[in-house]
């Protein structure tokens, strides 16, 4: 129950939330909710294994994972940006897609890990730093330190560009966006996409770097959508989603490690004793993430940090006729 | 007159733009689109088979063969039917009134906790008969499903709390719990199951009537079909005949005239949660009851989420529902034999896609115009 | 004094050219046609008013110039050019802004991201330093006060009206149409955009101002047109030529076509009774201030307003759908603030404004519709189940009796016209026999056959001694139904004067802000409610 090594690995299975986490965060703040996510994980994480395993190019593997997450989302953006169909029945359905197609894409995949992993390592100077370089900078893998690059790079982006301001005006305020000349439909088809794209990269995540191997729907076992979740305890920001993800990650392997010691801050500990109590420490992560989501929805909170005004919501160009 | 509104236009970047008109009235053939959408469904998935290596005439041939072949196969699709036709009324209910209750599988799940719970606690002696064990089950199982809906009607309609996250959150945890109970208190030698009930908790199955009628023997069909079947009639008559149906169909068509109607939504997205939960309890109460006999980890293969489709299938029409159940229960049977495993989870999500996006043509038509 | 240039009167040639010219503007909607061969022109530097009561077509108009619509024909200069927008980008190339009535802000970001959003500059990153200090500097000059760097959520009503301004103003823009700006000002707030406007005019700026409030165009205006169902009734007059009555009667006045022959009503006693009745709109501004009223059996009490002015929230407050202070009494029992199906239940009947959103259900059947207030008592229902034959009887029934036309009572409410809705809800709530009726814009949008039907439901209504409440926009409809008149303007009740006491004129003046009194008598037996002859 070393804290360090909790949180170490809380970063690696972090980094799988935080980047589909992140995808949402875009598609969310264009306007589009994307229930999807769980099957683009799914089936990011399956192509990309696969890729690996046939090519032994786990690069490629990655590549791959981040096209099948982006083309089952284009399915997503031309049903409901074009189409104005809900949203939320549309993402479900490509849930069950993606984790049917999963599930027959990787039949016959070996359930063991390939050797030809994404490369891991330390960062020379920032992992002698001390606690915080054996958590963040010790021998994590390579995608791990893409996904710090990424957060602050997402923030940048929706906060201190001027693209980023015509994502928020798009999420907030189409029509006002529309009439200054923003082009509302394609923003957001290209929001979307990227929403596919980082969550084909979280599934290639969990089988070429943090859980290599291809167990089935077990592979993602929900992260898909505790990410979704996760999206409004960020109040859809990038930093707090990477303080989220670091959080359930970190939960995640606490949960694993608790288990294990007979004593556990000086008492008897019952998880030990009694393995079956462990399954109360799973539902952690999901209970905590109806906590989160519960404290987002109070109206206050909405008025100040708030989901952006016209998720959910098909635009429409005008009511006005012509 | 009726004013149909302007067409608009959809992004055209070339000569060729194409109109969205709506449509005054659905067209004739709307009724007919779930035919389309699974035709089509049947059709890519096919095609992604074949791409796999796959023989796609083969595994659908196999598909049916599995399901309807015989009679006892028949029996067999129908006993997988029977929890998609509980939780498929479930979710039809609760979507009715526009409610998305996707925590049909962690309700389930509860249910059959339960149930289990009045013959494993025991809740009720030993020796009680079944005339008294199997009611008092299935009324355990529709009470703690109804609790466990109840959780996310009252943050809704409280707390205006986004239904879809916290029922999804519920199933995981659902399933928690039960793992608990499975491997924990009610363990039978540390594997992932309970001791089997007692012979009078087992449903009457359509087999145990071989004596009297001979043709019955092997069939597996059990009281769980039965109570599906009642509990299609009575929600159909809820929601077809009754006052609290004509609320429902109301609100889900329009909460503000609803409101204006002096409706109170508040109080009705916590009773349909409510009894949405308990209709998904009693499939849960009915697997443990009628199937498996014991309460184990994995009772479920994805009856809630299915159920989700049933429902979608079915025009949230209940009787509907016992047709779609039917063909889904097919598909997860077969499923189980057919290789690869994904097929059925696949083909149901690409009902359920085409079904919306032809859900949307309907509203429309489409023209195609030259020039801008 | 050079007569004002109308249509026929040719430009003298000296002049320099107008900032703006319409000629023969007409624009159809479907079963209306809003603008009828109108002609408008703007001169450099000018304020030039729009005035007329909704519906009267100005708000097209200056929709068709800013680009928004298409006109069907006619055509458009702007500065001496021949122009033709596809958009409201065009015009706004075209140095052509509106302000609209209902903002496009995105509340969430700042000032400047606002004024900025749509435009190529910054490149890329958001340094908003420099062009705070752009815009902080415009508003300077104009008398904009606004913070660049407050997000739109923090500041006023007010204050986002010059986020607006300086959005079109940014953009290079030197034609401004207002719409109705100041129904969202104070009295304060009114004086300082006339001080910006001069300001802007004073730099070269022309504008366009529409309202309908007589006082603050005489105020700002160096010009004014008058609009009225469509057509000009007055092009382009100079303000300081007019008065206030001859303008409202230039925008209300009109022949009352028939004089529906009618009984006079027989009021009764009291059935609704207001009290200072004060509540806030979805805004949080306040709608009502301070409305007392007394409603007897047997009358139809007549609103009228424009628009906007609380109409909308004083049928919420009665009919249970909007929280309010003061007190409202229906046959002497309190009422405020219980619950729509309260109201219901105490028998008051509402026939609402959104006949399409919230007075039906647009995919349920007739029948469902027409059972909306009743399902719960026999002979529909019968304890837990709704008779469904019983109430087909009721529909096919009340479908015959006010004669609404559908294929069957099975038919989609969607699929109905906009008459045969109303005469639909008006069958459903006149059915239900209650003491207090409130009709909100029961025409709107009619065909003259169904508004002459909804017109005979309500008289013979009030002849079986019920009492109407009559919310409408339509003065010939109050002067021909009511038996007393009130006038809505900015929350506060004027009146209710005994119908026979006023004249469209006076009226027109309360609608608009202006002062006036019936005379003595009159007023004395308007208030009393008695009408014995």
């Amino acid at each position: 129950m070393d804290p360090i090594v909790i949180l170490a690995a809380g970063v690696g299975t972090g980094t799988v939330l935080l980047f589909a986490a992140i995808g949402e965060i875009f598609a969310e703040r264009a306007g589009v909710i994307n229930l999807g996510v769980e099957g683009m994980m799914l089936i990011g994480a399956v192509a990309g294994f696969s890729t690996v395993v046939s090519t032994g190019n786990p690069w490629l593997g990655v590549v791959v994972a981040m096209l099948a997450g982006g083309a089952l989302s284009l399915l997503h953006a031309v049903v409901t940006i074009h189409f104005q169909a809900d949203q939320v029945v549309s993402g479900l359905s490509l849930t069950l897609l993606g984790t049917g197609l999963a599930r027959v894409l990787g039949e016959g995949l070996s359930k063991a890990g390939t050797t030809s992993l994404l490369p891991r390592g330390s960062v020379p100077l920032l992992a002698d730093v001390p606690v915080v370089g054996p958590i963040f900078f010790h021998e994590q893998s390579i995608l791990v330190y893409v996904g710090y690059l990424l957060v602050p790079a997402a923030w940048y982006w929706i906060h201190r560009t001027r693209p980023g301001l015509h994502l928020r005006a798009v999420g907030e305020n189409p029509s006002a966006a529309d009439s200054l000349g923003v082009d509302v439909y394609r923003l957001r088809y290209a929001y979307v996409l990227v929403g596919g794209l980082l969550a084909g990269l979280g599934g290639a995540t969990i089988t070429l770097a943090i859980q290599p191997g291809w167990f089935g729907d077990l592979t993602t076992n929900g992260r898909g959508w505790i990410a979704v979740g996760l999206v409004i305890f960020a109040q859809w920001s990038p930093l707090r989603a990477a303080i989220g993800a670091l959080l359930f990650g970190a939960i995640g392997r606490s949960i694993l490690d608790i288990q294990g010691p007979a004593q556990l801050f000086g008492y008897p500990n019952p998880f030990h004793d009694v393995h079956s109590l462990t399954f109360f420490l799973e539902m952690l992560p999901y209970a905590l993430v109806i906590v989160v989501v519960v404290i987002g929805s109070r109206e206050a909170v909405r008025k100040r940090l708030g989901a952006p005004a016209a998720l959910g919501l098909a635009y429409v160009r005008g009511e006005r006729g012509r | 007159m009726s004013t149909a509104p302007a067409p608009r236009r959809v992004a055209a970047p070339r000569l060729v733009s194409f109109v969205l008109e709506h449509r005054l009235e659905p067209p004739r053939w709307a009724a007919l689109t779930p035919l389309f959408a699974i035709a089509f469904a049947l059709l890519v998935s096919a095609l992604i088979l074949a791409l796999v290596g796959g023989d796609p005439v083969r595994s659908y041939v196999h598909i049916f063969n599995a399901a309807f072949g015989s009679v006892g196969v028949v029996s067999d699709t129908l006993v997988k039917a029977t929890p998609l036709i509980l939780a498929g009324l479930a979710c039809a209910l609760a979507f009715r009134m526009g409610l998305w209750n996707i925590g049909a599988e962690g309700q389930l799940l509860l249910g059959a906790w339960g149930g289990s719970a009045v013959v494993l606690v025991p809740l009720l002696p030993a020796g009680t008969p079944g005339i008294v064990l199997i009611p008092a089950m299935l009324l355990a199982g529709f009470a703690c499903g109804a609790l466990w809906g109840l959780i996310p009607g009252y943050l809704k309609a409280r707390l205006g709390v986004n239904e879809i996250i916290v029922t999804l959150m519920l199933n995981y945890i659902a399933f928690a719990w039960l793992e608990y109970w499975v491997f924990g208190p009610w363990t039978e030698g540390g594997f992932q199951m309970t001791r089997q009930f007692p012979k009078e908790a087992w449903f009457p199955r359509l087999t145990d009537f071989s004596a009297a009628v001979p043709a019955f023997a092997g069939l597996t069909v059990h009281l769980g079909f039965v109570i599906a079947l009642v509990a299609a009639g009575v929600v159909w008559f809820i929601v077809r005949r009754s006052r609290w149906g004509y609320v429902i169909r109301l609100i889900g068509d329009s909460p503000q005239a609803a409101r204006y109607a002096g409706i109170d939504i508040r109080r009705n997205i916590m009773l349909v949660f409510l009894v949405s939960g308990g209709l998904a309890g009693l499939a849960g109460v009915s697997e443990v009851g009628g199937v498996v006999h014991r309460l184990q980890d994995h009772i479920s293969p994805g009856y809630g989420f299915t159920a989700i489709i049933v429902a979608y299938l079915a025009r949230f029409n209940p009787l509907g529902v016992v047709v779609t159940s039917v063909l889904f229960g097919a598909l997860i049977l077969a499923g189980r034999e057919i290789q690869p495993s994904g097929v059925p989870a696949m083909i149901q999500g690409i009902i359920l896609f085409s079904l919306i996006a032809s859900d949307v043509l309907l509203r429309y038509r489409v023209r195609v115009r030259r020039g801008a | 004094m050079q007569p004002s240039p109308g249509p026929e009167t040719p430009l003298p040639t000296d002049r320099p050219p107008l900032a703006v010219e319409l000629r023969g503007i007409v624009k159809h909607f479907p079963g209306v046609l809003a603008n009828d061969m109108v002609d408008f022109d703007l001169r450099a530097g000018e304020v030039h008013a729009l005035l007329g009561e909704n519906g009267a077509g100005k708000s097209t108009l200056m929709n068709v110039l800013a680009g928004l619509y298409r006109p069907d024909s006619g055509e458009i200069r702007v500065d001496g050019r021949l122009v033709d927008f596809r958009s409201p980008r065009d015009a706004i190339a075209a140095g052509l802004g509106m302000v609209h009535q209902h903002f496009t802000l995105v509340p969430s970001q700042t000032v400047t991201e606002n004024i900025l959003l749509g435009l190529d500059q910054p490149r890329f990153r958001l340094r908003l330093g420099r062009f705070e200090g752009e815009i902080g500097a415009l508003s300077e000059r104009f008398g904009l006060r606004v913070d660049p760097r407050a997000k739109i959520w923090q500041i006023s009503v007010g204050e986002q009206q010059r986020v607006e301004i300086l959005k079109m103003l940014y953009r290079g823009v030197r034609i401004l149409i207002m719409d109705e700006p100041t129904a969202v000002l104070a009295p304060q707030e009114v004086e300082e955009l006339f001080r910006t406007l001069r300001a802007m005019t004073a730099s070269g700026h022309s504008i366009v101002f529409i309202s309908h409030k007589l006082g603050e165009v005489l105020a700002i205006a160096d010009r004014i047109t008058v609009m009225q169902r469509g057509r000009v009734t007055a092009a382009g007059i100079p303000a300081g030529g007019t008065s206030r009555s001859e303008l409202a009667r230039l925008m209300v006045g009109r022949s009352i076509l028939e004089t529906v022959e009618r009984t006079r009503g027989r009021p009764g006693e009291v059935v609704l009774s207001l009290q200072d009745v004060e509540a806030e709109n979805d805004r949080g501004l306040p709608a009502l201030r301070g409305v007392s009223l007394d409603v007897r059996a047997g009358e139809i009490l007549g609103i009228a307003g424009v628009a906007g002015n609380g109409q909308s929230e004083l049928a919420q407050v009665i009919t249970g759908l909007r929280p309010c202070r003061g007190r409202i009494r229906l046959a002497g029992r309190e009422t405020a603030n219980r619950s729509a199906g309260h109201a219901i239940d105490r028998g008051i009947a509402h026939v609402p404004e959104d006949r399409t959103g919230v007075g039906s259900a647009p995919n349920l059947s007739v029948t469902d519709n027409l059972i909306m207030k009743r399902y719960r008592q026999p002979p529909i229902a019968h304890g837990w189940v709704i008779d469904s034959a019983e109430a087909r009887r009721v529909a096919e029934h009340l479908r015959d009796d006010y004669q609404i036309v559908a294929p069957s009572v099975e038919t989609a409410v969607r699929l109905l016209s906009g008459g045969n809705l109303q005469r639909l809800i008006l069958a459903r709530e006149i059915e239900s026999q209650p003491r207090l009726m409130v009709a909100v814009q029961p025409t709107r949008g009619l065909d003259v056959g169904a508004i002459e039907a909804v017109h005979r439901l309500l008289l013979a209504r009030r002849d079986t001694g019920s009492a109407t409440v009559l919310i409408s926009e339509d003065l010939d409809e109050i002067l021909g139904l009511a038996d007393r008149i009130a006038v809505m303007y900015e929350g506060r009740l004027h009146g209710p004067f005994d119908a026979e006491a006023v004249d469209v004129h006076g009226l027109g003046l309360l609608m608009t802000g202006g002062e006036w009194q019936p005379r003595a008598a009159d007023a004395a037996a308007g208030a009393a409610g008695s009408a014995l002859p």
